[in-house]
């Protein structure tokens, strides 16, 4: 009875964790592959796992020291056969979930393209005090806290930070990544159904995190380009000197766009991460967190 | 004469590991090598750091344009000799002879003393250069590791002087013999640490 | 030139009435304390007894006391964590604005891993090491009261960060750049970083200390494999404080380097590189992790075998897996970080080295199971923990081979799952651990068991308030949320956060349940006092007295195999009446009380405080105190008092005689 409770039960707390915008909800191929691996190494684990509990707490039980049934061996304390059997168990378990690990690695490469027919849009990502700016740098225009990309089309994510580290997350699209000062990691990821999903800073990074949240719009192609026009043709232009008002510490910002984006703009906020000391901008910077 | 007593008895002479409680003296120095050990892994937790940060010169100097080969050279010399003092000095020490230990223990001293002020004046031209621990995380690495070898060393030397004022005061008792023996440990450890250090450092950032 | 640094009245938050009521709390209750100890003239008793003494048990108990002082300060603030995001969901902000709910979870992170359990694991292993070795004393006992005394010393900063200034912002990792001068400003920072050096110098001598002890210290005859299993895990986890402690030291010094001397190890500027202080962190992080667990293991190896009337099972398994988990531990790290963008094949080997690690612990479970089996389980409370303990951890380490999975990983990294895995096998393993050995070890150390219906009452609370607390953050986890977030939206999370919060109440109720059982105990303590071996043990240290004396052992005992103790009763009981030859007294050398500790405590204390604000002066004249205190030290005569042989013999005879009745 009790072995069949507790899957049951782990299994409906799963289905009513995935109802919501959660990990087990997904709504591209990165995810799904993800809750994939998720399943297949708990299901291997559970395997052992389940059985073992029931053991333990069913051994102390039946040796309970007043069960005059229960035979007492005292030297019993040592026996080849059974080392071997303890030893391997888990060393098998080990080796099928270390399998899915290695080749899940490999697969889910967050740097790996995704294999796709058409081809993948680039978004740049930089986590800036306390809010997101995705820059299109094919398109020319960007985007605060909104990121709008077209489904069933792979997009490919450039992603770096203006200063404290953050971690790019999407739930339902799968993995996230950090994005750090002065460095440029990869990833991509795909959605495969129009809709909204949250995307969130999952790296702790000061005291606006709470509110470094955006949206994710995935819209029909069409809707992607007519989006991309009219972003265009509205909204101030984003160069280094308009980076510089965002970049000043601010939370919970309503999302907005910029029309137009100063070319090589992502490598110059890649770059003044790495600048040689400059205490102006040191102590211009720390004033303003204070002064908050 | 132990031994055949066992022998005689009939009884297998326990393993080293059965024998019970080591010897004071044992216990303090293989503490102390422990002790070092731990050190050893602070210094790699170091050694990392300047080998991440190696090239990592924010447009500053560099360590072929600041190193100068010749005033190492002198350090490194003046350190391995204060070494073979030490030794002397352990050697006078076992055999409890004051004055030796005396001359041994100053020969140390002021070779560590020269290496020490060897190394500040590297530092001194270095910052008056503007190549400082706040140029680059490169020269923050090298000063960092330098100068965590350096304090070592100027604590070696503060240990060295209350060393001779227990000789003085209270003799070769056993307790100043462990101590003494854990500062000889100590410095030939730092010997060791400077040569990885020199290696890493000046040779292979010269060649660079 | 301010003489105080940057010390001023505006240091105190005083418009903050939680944290002012809190300072006034703890203000009061050490005023009461104190006088209460003045006025019954206590003092005296204190400073000869407990304060200067170097005697293993006594600091043992010191660092216990020390562990459930914090304990309770440390879960404060998770009951603050939990009741802020029980109801800041949707548009509410709750009742701790961020820059306080921020340095709640931080210190919450700090002070349960470094003022808690490390104390808790220390202080069971300083009281027992010595005992179950066969030897009177460790290594080096005045070092041991040292780092009991520097440990304090960091418990009392970190408490002082509450009233005095702020604590850290950062989380109890201080990730850089955030936790750089740039990005964190205040002291709060100052305060994690030196309260952690400090203590971090006290746990690296113990460590040497302790190495040293289990090495070099044994009573005669007693070679490896005749080590009880406690002593091997407490032995590899004291190898992993000496190899792992001074990675910390470093890190935390390149981190102090950045704040105070502007040098640019992790800094945005200047070419530092913030991954490193996360990668030597972590280098550091896991080993601390086996350190804290692999002593419980040993706890639970001597509890099951004792409460199962039974030798423990696959003796030699057990001390292989100790020790490869003692050196698989270092090649771990990169798991706390595979959404770093490191390669596939850089993740792969991390996340298949981590299951490596599970095989160890997994035998280790196997091997209980089977001491049980054709045992006699006696269900008496420290069973009823390692017990509980089977069954949680088993569900802590699936989900942290789950997230050893980097795939799997990419999506539950930082969330609440995460949290939940790691109170999961810290909770379930750690604690639940020192309480077994607490309520084992307890009438060793004071002569009279604790109270077992309290006793068992704490178990359950702890037991059930853990899975009503943590399961609904495995769940919160799968659906999106990670962890610090001061308020959310998602109001669907919010019912399983108002369960959470509940079983916080409920391990509440746990903890009361702990110290209504302490203080029943006390009251009781006539009807529950016992002899040398309360619970027919199985080592050494249930063959002398309860309390032990001074010494220990009046002489030091012979051991010619395993369980040495368990043996010499049974072949005692199968000679029957044969009188013993009588014992040999001879006079004992205890080493003398020394008040180098407290008062080295005292200046680390003042350089720790002079130096987050910036005084410069009074760090100067802490230094100077530390060296004049060891000088003194260096040049006093004598280490050691003799007990004479028949004050030795007149004890023993009086064990003898009780333990006859």
């Amino acid at each position: 009875m009790r072995l069949r409770l507790l899957p049951t039960t782990l299994i409906g707390l799963l289905i009513l964790a995935g109802c919501s915008e959660g990990v087990l909800s997904p709504q591209g191929p990165v995810a799904s592959a993800e809750r994939q691996i998720l399943f297949n190494s708990l299901g291997i684990m559970l395997a052992i796992v389940i059985p073992t509990i029931l053991a333990t707490l069913g051994v102390a039980f039946w040796f309970r020291s007043s069960n005059g049934r229960a035979r007492y061996r005292p030297d019993f304390e040592y026996s080849g056969r059974l080392e071997l059997l303890v030893w391997s168990i888990p060393a098998m378990t080990v080796l099928l979930v270390g399998g899915v690990a290695w080749v899940g690695a490999h697969d889910l490469d967050p740097r790996k393209p995704i294999a796709s027919a058409t081809d993948p849009v680039r978004v740049q990502v930089v986590s800036l005090d306390w809010k997101w700016l995705f820059i299109y740098p094919d398109q020319g225009i960007a985007s605060v806290n909104r990121l709008t990309i077209p489904v069933g089309t792979p997009v490919s994510f450039e992603l770096t930070s203006s200063g404290v580290m953050n971690s790019f997350f999407v739930p339902q699209l799968g993995s996230q990544i950090y994005t750090m000062a002065g460095m440029v990691t990869r990833l991509h990821l795909q959605a495969d159904h129009a809709g909204r999903y949250r995307g969130l800073s999952a790296q702790y990074s000061g005291e606006g995190f709470a509110d470094m949240q955006f949206a994710v719009d995935a819209v029909p192609a069409a809707a992607f380009s007519q989006w991309v026009s009219a972003t265009h043709d509205a909204g101030p232009m984003l160069d280094a000197h308009a980076y510089a008002d965002l970049a000043k510490p601010s939370e919970a910002i309503a999302p907005f766009t910029y029309g137009d984006v100063a070319p090589g703009l992502f490598s110059h906020v890649q770059s003044t991460a790495v600048q040689p000391n400059d205490p102006a901008r040191l102590t211009d910077l720390a004033s303003k967190r204070t002064d908050k | 004469m132990n031994i055949t007593v066992a022998v005689e008895s009939g009884e297998a002479l326990p393993s080293a590991s059965e024998a019970g409680p080591a010897p004071k003296r044992i216990v303090v120095a293989y503490g102390f090598w422990i002790f070092l050990l731990s050190d050893i892994v602070m210094f790699s937790a170091l050694f990392a750091a300047y080998a991440v940060l190696q090239h990592a010169s924010a447009g500053g100097p560099t360590g072929a344009q600041l190193f100068n080969q010749s005033r190492v050279a002198i350090e490194t010399a003046c350190l391995l000799a204060s070494s073979y003092t030490c030794g002397l000095m352990s050697l006078a020490v076992n055999s409890r002879r004051r004055f030796a230990t005396y001359l041994g223990a100053l020969l140390t001293f002021v070779l560590g003393v020269a290496f020490l002020s060897l190394e500040i004046r590297e530092f001194a031209d270095m910052i008056a250069q503007g190549a400082g621990p706040q140029r680059s995380a490169f020269l923050s690495a090298f000063f960092a590791l330098v100068g965590c070898h350096g304090l070592h060393v100027t604590a070696g030397l503060v240990w060295l002087v209350v060393m001779m004022g227990q000789v003085a005061s209270k003799g070769f008792r056993p307790a100043v013999q462990r101590r003494l023996q854990c500062f000889s440990l100590f410095w030939h450890a730092l010997d060791i640490v400077w040569v990885g250090l020199f290696t890493v450092v000046y040779l292979m950032g010269v060649t660079q | 030139m301010n003489l105080l640094g940057k010390l001023d009245w505006s240091a105190i938050p005083f418009d903050q009435p939680i944290i002012m009521g809190a300072g006034a709390f703890m203000v009061l209750a050490i005023v009461g304390i104190l006088s209460w100890v003045t006025l019954k003239g206590y003092v005296p008793y204190l400073w000869r007894e407990w304060i200067t003494s170097v005697d293993h048990k006594r600091i043992g108990v010191m660092y216990f006391l020390l562990a459930l002082v914090m304990l309770l300060r440390g879960f404060s603030d998770a009951i603050m964590m939990r009741a802020q995001q029980a109801v800041a969901a949707g548009g509410a902000q709750g009742y701790l604005p961020p820059e306080h709910f921020d340095q709640v979870f931080s210190a919450h992170g700090t002070i349960m891993i470094f003022f808690v359990a490390m104390p808790f694991v220390i202080g069971l292993m300083n009281f027992v090491l010595p005992l179950q070795l066969g030897v009177r004393d460790v290594a080096f006992p005045t070092l041991n009261s040292v780092s009991f005394w520097l440990t304090a010393s960091g418990v009392l900063l970190i408490n002082i960060s509450l009233v005095v200034g702020e604590f850290a912002k950062t989380g109890w990792i201080a990730y850089p750049p955030l936790s750089e001068l740039q990005f964190s400003p205040g002291v709060g920072v100052d305060y994690y970083l030196w309260s952690l050096q400090i203590s971090g110098v006290g746990t690296l001598l113990t460590g040497i200390n302790f190495v040293t002890t289990i090495l070099k210290l044994r009573a005669p005859g007693m070679g490896y494999m005749r080590m009880p299993v406690f002593c091997w895990t407490s032995l590899a986890a004291n190898l992993l404080i000496v190899a792992a402690f001074p990675v910390l030291t470093a890190t935390l010094g390149m981190l102090l380097l950045d704040r105070y001397l502007g040098f640019h190890f992790f800094t945005v500027d200047g070419q530092g590189n913030a991954m490193m202080y996360v990668n030597l962190f972590w280098v550091w992080g896991h080993p601390e992790v086996y350190i804290l667990i692999l002593p419980p293991f040993g706890i639970f190896s001597e509890v099951v075998a004792t409460f199962s009337g039974k030798p423990l099972f696959g003796y030699r398994s057990m001390v292989a897996a100790t020790m490869a988990i003692c050196v698989l531990s270092f090649l771990v790290w990169l798991h706390h970080f595979f959404t770093m963008g490191a390669s596939a094949d850089v993740n792969g080997f991390f996340g298949v080295m981590t299951m490596i690690i599970a095989v160890p612990t997994g035998v280790k479970v196997f091997n209980w199971l089977f001491t049980m089996y054709g045992g006699r389980v006696r269900f008496e409370v420290p069973i009823l923990w390692s017990i509980g303990f089977m069954v949680t951890f088993v569900i802590g380490g699936m989900s942290g081979v789950l997230m050893a999975v980097p795939p799997a990983d990419f999506q539950l990294h930082n969330s609440l799952f995460l949290v939940a895995h790691f109170h999961n096998v810290i909770i379930g393993g750690v604690i639940f651990g020192v309480m077994a050995g607490y309520n084992y070890w307890f009438p060793k150390a004071f002569g009279f068991k604790l109270d077992e219906r309290w006793g068992r009452a704490s178990f359950w609370c702890w037991l059930i308030g853990f899975y009503v607390a943590f399961m609904p953050l495995y769940v919160l986890g799968l659906m999106g949320m990670t962890r610090r977030m001061q308020h959310y939206d998602n109001v669907a999370w919010q019912p399983w956060l108002v369960v959470a919060a509940i079983g916080t109440a409920i391990i509440l109720v746990g903890i009361v349940c702990q110290i209504v059982q302490l203080v029943v105990s006390i009251r009781d303590r006539d009807r529950l006092r016992v002899t040398g071996d309360p619970w027919n043990g199985r080592t050494l240290e249930w063959s002398t007295a309860s309390p032990p004396p001074a010494w220990n052992f009046a002489v030091l005992p012979q051991v010619a195999e395993r369980d040495s103790f368990w043996v010499a009763k049974h072949r005692a009981g199968a000679r029957q009446a044969q009188p013993e030859p009588a014992r040999q007294y001879e006079p004992i050398e205890v080493p003398k009380n020394s008040p180098v500790g407290v008062v080295n405590a005292f200046f680390a204390v003042v350089i720790g405080f002079a130096l987050i604000w910036h005084i410069w002066w009074m760090a100067g004249l802490g230094l100077i105190g530390t060296f004049l205190a060891i000088l003194v030290f260096a040049f006093r005569d004598g280490d050691e008092t003799e007990v004479p042989a028949e004050q030795v013999a007149e004890f023993d005879r009086l064990h003898e005689a009780r333990v006859a009745i």
